[in-house]
């Protein structure tokens, strides 16, 4: 699925009833079976967007399209994976992943077998009768994750997916998203405040200036697939993390 | 594996504790029956006033034997499973409505201020004069007792869902009742039960003092009988009935409650 936006602006009303601009103009495109990763610093609308490409919120001008078509209200096609990891807190694990198959009315049987075959892809065999407060960080953030692969989505849309997670846990989760999407090819929208986890991650990396967040730089990543965790101590690594760093610093000057 | 001795001793002390607060309540019980028996053999208090258990007792076998005990429970019982029917679903489905259009709430809240804000007792007669001596206006005011805190329930219960979840619902393009019965309902469920175990005490109340004013029978008749004639111990066997049946109905809602909401113990552990 081919994304694009086009001087896409939102704009929030404070309590005061001014307007203030959150994000925008920025204008970029995504093309099919890419993976771009979208860097900005914090409060600088990268969630916002993320929610105007789900088609939950309608932007204040400009507009957000899919294949061409403006994105008006939620695509069957496109999965998101919400900042928080955003479970029903009184559904197991199998539930939760489960979600989407019930809301589109798949019978309990063909939803569980489908749930079941992901399950040990995303290391979650033991815990299927679990809930959502009992599993650690990244368990919970996996089983977000699996609520999006469930849906076979043609583009996911990742806001944050591992912020909240310690070093560690965030670094092996960023290879398992890697594996997990090598099988089918899909459109990925990621987004992050890490440098090295846009890099790693993504085939282009665009960087968001602070709010209103407009589009400062648009980098291609040419480094070889699959990629692999050392690949951080690299030359051309550190040379794409500079620049990039470059232009963030840039805005805080 | 080993089993640690320092733990087996804080495990069965748990176990003991746990034991002893299953059993006080149970011992209140047995003291204030001895307390009552003593009062009464020692003639402390006159046997019109406090009967001693072995009267009282006696009332209840001889109410139990000629039917009439069983008879009005049954009445009262009806009166109020009705009428607990019947404003709860009403409560909970205006709720619903009023949580989903604010506008509705200001239209009604003069309805509804009014009605939560007169006592009971006062507007019993009037139900009376509408809907006769018979059943229905027990039913009807046990439903108009009932009815506000099954509305306050429900609206709390789902403009509390999580805006964030009800989002993950419109992404996944669910309709209105699929995001009833997968988000509000289970999300408001917990306070919705919380409501209806206040409902079930309440239920008790509605129906009894709708007897109080006027009827053929009912639990509430009995007790207005029986004091006319003086019998004591049929008046206390009566109160005792209503005493179960509002702890009966109120278990069972724990239960349906305790089974449903595993989730949240298994949470919080
Ligand atoms: N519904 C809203 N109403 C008003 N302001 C909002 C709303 N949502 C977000 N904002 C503001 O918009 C800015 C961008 O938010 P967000 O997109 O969440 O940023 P990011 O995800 O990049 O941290 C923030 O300053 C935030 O306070
Ligand atoms: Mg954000």
């Amino acid at each position: 699925m081919k994304l694009r936006v086009e001087d896409l602006v939102v704009s929030f009303r404070n309590p005061d009833g001014e307007l203030l601009p959150v994000l925008g103009p920025l204008s970029f495109s995504v093309s099919d079976n890419e993976f771009a990763c979208v860097l900005g610093p914090s409060g600088c609308g990268k969630s916002t967007l993320i929610q105007v490409l789900a088609g939950l919120l309608p932007p204040t001008s400009g507009a957000a399209y899919s294949d061409g078509q403006v994105i008006t209200r939620p695509l069957s096609g496109a999965a998101i994976m919400f900042q928080d990891t955003n479970l029903l807190p009184w559904r197991t694990v199998l539930d939760n992943i489960a979600l989407p198959l019930e809301v589109a009315g798949i019978s309990r049987a063909d939803r569980y077998r489908r749930v079941r075959k992901l399950l040990p892809q995303l290391n979650l065999e033991d815990f299927e009768r679990a809930y959502p407060a009992e599993l650690s960080g990244g368990m919970a953030q996996r089983v977000a994750l699996g609520r999006v692969i469930v849906q076979k989505p043609r583009a996911w849309l990742l806001d944050e997916p591992f912020g909240a997670l310690d070093a560690l846990t965030r670094e092996s989760l960023r290879l398992e998203l890697l594996q997990l999407r090598a099988g089918a090819r899909q459109t990925l929208i990621l987004v992050t405040h890490d440098i090295n986890e846009a890099v790693l991650l993504a085939d282009r990396v665009i960087v968001l200036s602070r709010r209103p967040g407009a589009v400062v730089a648009d980098i291609e990543i040419a480094l070889p697939r699959p990629r692999a965790a050392d690949m951080i101590y690299q030359r051309e690594f550190l040379l794409l993390t500079k620049e990039i760093r470059s232009y963030i610093d840039e805005q805080r000057a | 594996m080993q089993s640690n001795p320092d733990h087996d001793n804080y495990r069965s002390a748990q176990k003991r504790k746990l034991a002893l607060r299953r059993l006080s309540p149970l011992m209140t019980i047995l003291f204030l029956l001895l307390l009552w028996q003593w009062l009464s053999d020692r003639e402390l208090v006159s046997p019109i006033l406090v009967p001693p258990p072995a009267d009282v007792y006696a009332a209840f076998a001889a109410a139990l034997d000629d039917g009439s005990l069983v008879k009005h429970t049954l009445v009262t019982l009806g009166e109020m499973l009705y009428g607990l029917l019947l404003g709860v679903a009403i409560g909970l489905v205006l709720g619903y409505a009023i949580a989903k259009a604010p506008l509705l709430e200001y239209i009604l809240s003069p309805i509804i201020v009014a009605f939560q804000s007169t006592p009971i007792v006062a507007y019993a007669p009037l139900l009376i004069i509408w809907f006769g001596t018979g059943p229905t206006s027990k039913i009807v005011t046990t439903a108009v007792i009932v009815f506000f805190p099954s509305l306050v329930n429900a609206i709390v219960g789902i403009r509390s869902v999580s805006p964030r979840l009800r989002d993950l619902m419109t992404s996944l393009n669910a309709g209105p009742w699929r995001a009833f019965r997968l988000l509000e309902l289970p999300s408001a469920l917990p306070v919705i039960l919380a409501g209806l175990k206040t409902s079930t005490t309440l239920a008790v109340i509605g129906a009894v003092v709708g007897e109080f004013v006027s009827a053929g029978s009912g639990l509430g008749y009995l007790v207005t009988t029986a004091r006319y004639q003086f019998d004591t111990p049929l008046v206390i066997v009566s109160v005792l009935t209503m005493t179960a049946i509002a702890l009966s109905l109120y278990s069972l809602v724990a239960y349906v409650e305790w089974r449903s909401l595993a989730w949240q113990r298994r949470s919080a552990a």
